[in-house]
């Protein structure tokens, strides 16, 4: 096969890739997993496996970097190294909404939840599963994957609606409440963009496979719409 | 002047304070430059800056320029190579050579590989020898079927290949590339890329290459040469670091301009 150590280099990206994948889906399920529970020292864990990530990506960008330099990628190759290079930009900003909500939990300090956590843990649960789906379509170069994942967005969307609606009851019955709804309002708006950079792998996953560039419809704008 | 770091290297070849003169002329001035054992090196610079010279030093072909001569030495496997006992015919047969030009000899393809083995003296089974030296080439299955047929009647990447297994009959410990893809088209220039990091298990491969592009695909090291400046110009190596840092962050400005196709 020619160009085998091209091929080989690419393939060892792509499996840290996963690995760097599966550190943020870890971190998204255990952020809120530590809220829920009100466990502040695991939510220090979050914060130190932040570092991690952005360890894992910094060592991965210079990875692809040697490969563009001196592989030179042409067509398809380039375009995987480059939307490479966006993904994992993607995936430590995903880690960052983990530490985001890691830090609210440390900054409730000993103040209890508002409510028990139910909507909550299903985003996490939902963003994670997204996130390993499209890292699977992008390894695979899955176009249709890619394509039905971001729909998926809808759903996390729409819990992070009621979410926002049941807070806002809490606000106006009692407005004493209002700092402790504001940071589990974060919480969930920090859960809903993680969705939506899913969607961001799944376009650069498109564009691997077709060259094809297009942004994918974002249900928010529909939101904002809505609620205006 | 940065040199590869690694735990524990082992290094087949190694120059020390080597000045290369053609006559009067110093062509290249004091190298110092350690050779890793099964890896790829490659020397990259402009024209005339004294790559091809250097390349020719580790296996004593300069000598056939009369008037050549070193200071300094260089050593291989830690003997010195220009000691007087040394003989440089046996120099070469193991440390050999692959040109610019596929230079196949105008006879059988068989007889391409079996010559130089057979005028080395090899006793052993021929036809495995052939076959051997061909598989490793990555040139056997293409030619296996006429053997009988003249080596110049192959491809320009073929002949080359051909030219790769006959330096291989000899079974070398190194081998020294000038330009071996130079005057190959795109694919078969990847195949003889993809052929050295195969042979790398076996063997210690040196290119000099004018192809930076090259030298960044296929090499573990690179080393970068220049002319030094002032009157009397001369070949000096000023930077030899792993690959992966020349073409991402030299730490010589002047590689720099170069990987960079702002010199030169």
């Amino acid at each position: 096969m020619i160009r085998k150590t091209f091929e080989n280099e690419m393939q060892q990206v792509k499996d840290e890739i996963l690995v760097l994948g599966s550190m943020v889906e870890e971190a998204i399920l255990g952020t809120v997993e530590a809220l829920k529970k009100r466990d502040i020292k695991g939510a220090e864990n979050i914060l130190a496996a932040d570092k991690e990530i952005n360890k894992k990506r910094f060592e991965i960008e210079s990875q692809l970097m040697i490969l563009i330099a001196t592989q030179q990628p042409m067509a398809h190759d380039l375009r995987l190294l480059a939307s490479s290079m966006e993904i994992i930009s993607e995936l430590e900003r995903m880690g960052d909404y983990a530490k985001g909500i890691a830090n609210i939990n440390i900054r409730m300090g000993d103040q209890p939840l508002l409510k028990p956590l139910i909507d909550v843990p299903r985003m996490a649960q939902k963003c994670a599963d997204m996130l390993h789906r499209a890292l699977t379509a992008y390894v695979e170069e899955d176009v249709e994957a890619a394509k039905a994942i971001p729909i998926e967005d809808d759903e996390v969307d729409a819990l992070y609606n009621q979410v926002y609606r049941e807070l806002m009851t809490f606000v106006i019955s009692d407005p004493k409440t209002m700092e402790r709804a504001n940071w589990l309002l974060w919480v969930t708006h920090n859960l809903e963009r993680v969705a939506d950079r899913v969607t961001n792998i799944c376009e650069r996953t498109i564009f691997i496979a077709t060259g094809e560039m297009e942004e994918i419809k974002s249900t928010d704008d529909e939101f904002w719409h809505k609620n205006k | 002047m940065a040199q590869p770091t690694n735990n524990e290297p082992d290094y087949i070849l190694e120059a020390k304070n080597l000045d290369i003169f053609y006559g009067d002329f110093k062509a290249v001035t004091d190298v110092n430059m350690k050779i890793q054992r099964n890896k790829i090196t490659a020397i990259i610079g402009p024209s005339g800056c004294g790559k091809s010279t250097l390349l020719r030093a580790f296996n004593r072909m300069n000598e056939l320029v009369p008037g050549t001569h070193i200071n300094g030495e260089i050593q291989f496997n830690g003997q010195n190579l220009y000691a007087p006992a040394v003989d440089p015919v046996e120099v070469r047969y193991r440390i050999g050579m692959v040109f610019q030009k596929p230079n196949p000899f105008p006879k059988s393809i068989y007889d391409n590989i079996a010559w130089g083995a057979r005028i080395h003296g090899y006793i052993g089974n021929m036809d495995e020898l052939v076959e051997y030296s061909l598989q490793q080439a990555a040139l056997w299955d293409e030619v296996k079927d006429k053997l009988d047929q003249s080596g110049l009647a192959l491809s320009g990447g073929q002949q080359q290949r051909l030219c790769i297994a006959r330096a291989l009959a000899v079974q070398p410990e190194v081998i020294l590339m000038d330009e071996p893809a130079s005057a190959l088209d795109p694919i078969a220039t990847l195949k003889i890329e993809e052929l050295m990091q195969e042979l790398k298990e076996n063997y210690t491969i040196v290119i000099v290459t004018h192809n930076m592009q090259q030298a960044a695909r296929a090499s573990d090291y690179t080393a970068m040469m220049m002319l030094t400046d002032g009157e009397s110009r001369s070949g000096t190596m000023i930077e030899y670091d792993e690959t992966n840092i020349i073409f991402t962050r030299p730490s010589d400005k002047r590689t720099e301009d170069y990987v960079t196709g702002r010199f030169g």
